[in-house]
């Protein structure tokens, strides 16, 4: 079965939390996936960002459910990048 | 388990940055308490032969009327103004915020912001009110427990002065004296008015 292994998504969240308390939620609840957050534009009570999320198996659901929790919400997925695991064997 | 719990709390709590609203309830509310009480105590500094059993009585009722006031005004006003706030994010993100962290905020933070509110002139009161529980042989300097009530009261002031001086940043002593002047313009009108 496939596995995301790169994300870009685009996320509108509110103010709090913040850009640093927001992307460590998320490293802190999946230890072993890099977490990136840019701000691209700031409203009165939101901000536009783009969340970039690296690591062997990305769970996309449960990324999706965690920003949920913290108010923000996906509104596109706009880069992703997905390997096969199926194990190729050669007979020499 | 206690530890994510208590993690849990403090990210609730940050999200609305309630520690400064605690902050700012706990000092206007704990100084109202102290000057009901040091008005109360002042009162029966001037007035005659008030058993002490009537002045602890009068005392604590002052004390609980002070922890139910403080309470349940935090507690509604901050309810009010929690929900204000997550309907107009939610306005901003076009989404319902029901199952969310902030939702969760807007639920505990007021429960919490109204303890302290409750709390601070409940314990202020107390300590004002601890010198009239106090046996006579206990009393430092042969002081009357109206007029040691009277100085803790003061000390307490000073001390409020003090935290808030170290908050903004001011010259403690100066920012504590500030306090007790006020403490003792109260004292002055109510022994005046008795004249």
């Amino acid at each position: 079965m496939a596995v995301i292994t790169h994300l870009v998504l685009d996320v509108l969240k509110p103010h709090q939390p913040n850009a640093l308390e927001f992307t460590n939620a998320i490293a802190n609840r999946f230890p072993r996936l890099r977490v990136n957050l840019v701000v691209q534009e700031v409203d009165e009570k939101t901000e536009s960002t783009f969340l970039t999320i690296g690591g062997d198996d990305i769970n996309y659901d449960d990324i999706v459910q965690l920003i949920s929790e913290m108010g923000a919400s996906v509104h596109s997925i706009d880069e992703v990048e997905v390997v096969g695991d199926e194990v190729i064997t050669t007979v020499g | 388990m206690v530890s994510k719990m208590f993690a849990r709390l403090q990210f609730l709590l940050q999200l609305v940055r309630a520690q400064h609203i605690a902050r700012r309830y706990f000092v206007t509310n704990g100084f109202d308490g102290v000057l009901a009480m040091l008005g109360l105590m002042t009162g029966f500094y001037v007035s005659d032969e008030i058993q002490r059993a009537t002045m602890i009585s009068a005392s604590v009722g002052t004390a609980v009327a002070l922890f139910m006031s403080g309470l349940s005004s935090a507690y509604i006003s901050e309810t009010a103004e929690r929900q204000h706030e997550l309907k107009e994010l939610e306005h901003s993100m076009m989404t319902s915020l029901d199952n969310t962290a902030h939702a969760d905020s807007a639920r505990v933070t007021p429960i919490l912001i109204a303890l302290v509110n409750g709390l601070s002139p409940l314990i202020f009161a107390l300590l004002i009110i601890l010198p009239l529980w106090l046996p006579a042989h206990l009393l430092p300097g042969r002081l009357s427990p109206i007029v040691l009530a009277v100085c803790v009261a003061l000390l307490l002031t000073f001390l409020l002065g003090v935290f808030l001086g170290q908050l903004s940043g001011r010259f403690w002593l100066w920012a504590g004296l500030r306090s007790l002047v006020v403490a003792v313009i109260t004292s002055v009108l109510i022994l005046l008015l008795h004249i």
